[in-house]
């Protein structure tokens, strides 16, 4: 029954994040603005609440010592990390079929905010892996599939440095994002087959209950900082393209 | 559907004709993979019966499938990359683009003719490479030729895509292997896995499973470079 519900708000949560940030395009700035607020008050609250949760309330580890403590940062990393990506890719169909370059820059905000995380993800877990598994890498499906998508999402951002027409950019840069989505879970499988590690994810009944609460707490409040990061993220990405729309349009004029 | 298949017979008639007149991707190809072969033999050797990696087995012997691999990927992005810069040259590009009919055909004839130049060049890689580590492979080679086939297959599917997508970058010699190599991993893993079984013997009958996935890879990339290929050429 716990799952279910679990199950449940997850994909509502997911639904509601994917259709708030698409949301973004055609909205006016200030609204974005707004969200922006909220999203950021509600993660630095979420953040200090799930931080003394984590650290002080959670008790310790039997097996890992408080070594297992940065689970709180490492597990939530791995939230923003998947909203970006399925946003980027979301945001990067949708910019094909409307062509509305507001989703160019939806797209592109979320995959930079997605590497973040990502990155902030694979060094918690280096750092992880060294005392618990005695290595800081392995060639584990995850961390193989992980490392993978931000090889994948670095290259869609160096690849957008590299184009000066905003609607090649959009265009060139959206293939890739979809591509590259659609390999994850090639890349999962195919590594998984190849060699395996990684701890299978622990279910929540068998890890103790204040241990549960904190960790959906900083995973609540790293959406949070998500969406406030993506948020402020994006309306720099507006601005900076209406500018150079702008200088364009200049440009033909004076022609 | 038959117009379609026409035209990507024409455009395939096409590039394999400009190819052998001027045979300017296969010298450069062929050159350039003898090199690779060469420095991973300076890199790994040398072949002293001394260092083995397993019974009776050089170093160069036992890494072999992986290394042949890799010689053929990094040979393959420079063709491919070379694949859309005739019509970019001279203008072709927008020939292509105002071409009649379903664009997947443009893709479909792009492709074929990038698999029959990397299959020229594997044709001379495989042998030489056989050679020079001393690989016995006069028993193996039908299967050989089927996995080469596969993994081939999607190699071309991804650069061709991707070489369309990069045909009108500043810095397409960089970006075209920084896009196409990510996304290359499971084929990297399923191809080098399935010629391994193939030169070392298959105890364990894993040899399906691993033929089922590069199929399934093969199958997940054809379909999503064809259906966003006309996105990749517009301008």
């Amino acid at each position: 029954m716990g799952n279910i519900i679990i199950f449940v708000a997850v994909a509502a949560l997911t639904v509601l994040v994917i259709s708030y940030t698409l949301g973004l395009a055609k909205k006016p700035i200030e609204s974005a603005k707004r969200g922006g607020m909220i999203a950021g008050i509600a993660a630095v609250v979420l953040i200090a609440l799930g931080l003394y949760l984590g650290l002080v309330w959670a008790p310790t580890e039997r097996m890992m010592g408080d070594s297992y403590r940065i689970m709180y940062i490492h597990f939530p990393s791995w939230v923003g990390t998947a909203a970006g990506y399925l946003v980027a890719f979301i945001a990067s169909i949708a910019y094909l079929r409307t062509r509305n370059q507001g989703y160019d820059y939806v797209a592109a905000s979320a995959a930079e905010i997605g590497l973040l995380f990502n990155a902030t993800g694979l060094v918690t877990g280096a750092l992880w892996g060294r005392p618990t598994w005695g290595v800081y890498w392995t060639w584990d499906p995850r961390l193989t599939t992980t490392a993978i998508m931000a090889i994948t999402f670095a290259g869609y951002l160096v690849l957008r440095a590299f184009v000066e027409d905003p609607e090649a950019r959009a265009r060139v840069s959206s293939l890739v994002a979809i591509v590259g989505f659609v390999n994850v879970p090639i890349v999962y499988f195919s590594v998984r087959w190849w060699r395996t590690l990684h701890q299978v994810q622990s279910s929540p009944e068998t890890v103790d209950s204040p241990m549960v609460w904190a960790l959906r707490t900083m995973m609540a409040a790293f959406l949070c900082l998500f969406l406030y990061l993506l948020i402020t993220r994006y309306m720099l990405a507006r601005i900076r393209g209406e500018e150079e729309l702008e200088a364009v349009r200049l440009e033909v004029a004076s022609e | 559907m038959s117009g379609d298949f026409r035209r990507a017979v024409a455009l395939l008639h096409k590039d394999l004709l400009t190819e052998r007149r001027s045979k300017a991707s296969f010298n450069a190809m062929a050159f350039f993979a003898a090199m690779v072969l060469f420095i991973f033999s300076f890199a790994l050797g040398p072949d002293s019966p001394g260092m083995t990696a397993g019974e009776g087995q050089t170093l160069l012997q036992y890494l072999w499938p992986g290394l042949l691999w890799v010689a053929i990927f990094f040979t393959g992005v420079l063709a491919l990359g070379r694949s859309f810069q005739v019509e970019m040259e001279s203008g072709g590009l927008e020939a292509l683009r105002i071409y009649p009919g379903d664009k997947k055909a443009v893709f479909a004839g792009k492709l074929t003719a990038n698999l029959v130049t990397l299959a020229a060049m594997e044709l001379i890689l495989i042998p030489v490479s056989a050679i020079l580590y001393n690989i016995d492979l006069w028993t193996k080679i039908p299967a050989l030729m089927g996995i080469m086939f596969m993994g081939s297959l999607g190699f071309a599917a991804v650069g061709t895509f991707y070489a369309a997508l990069t045909a009108n970058l500043r810095a397409r010699d960089v970006m075209l292997p920084v896009l196409v190599f990510p996304v290359l991993v499971p084929i990297v893993v399923a191809a080098v896995k399935a010629t391994t079984l193939v030169i070392r013997g298959d105890p364990m009958g894993e040899m399906w499973t691993w033929i089922r996935i590069m199929l399934l890879i093969d199958v997940v990339l054809l379909t999503v470079c064809t259906l966003t290929f006309e996105f990749a050429i517009e301008d």
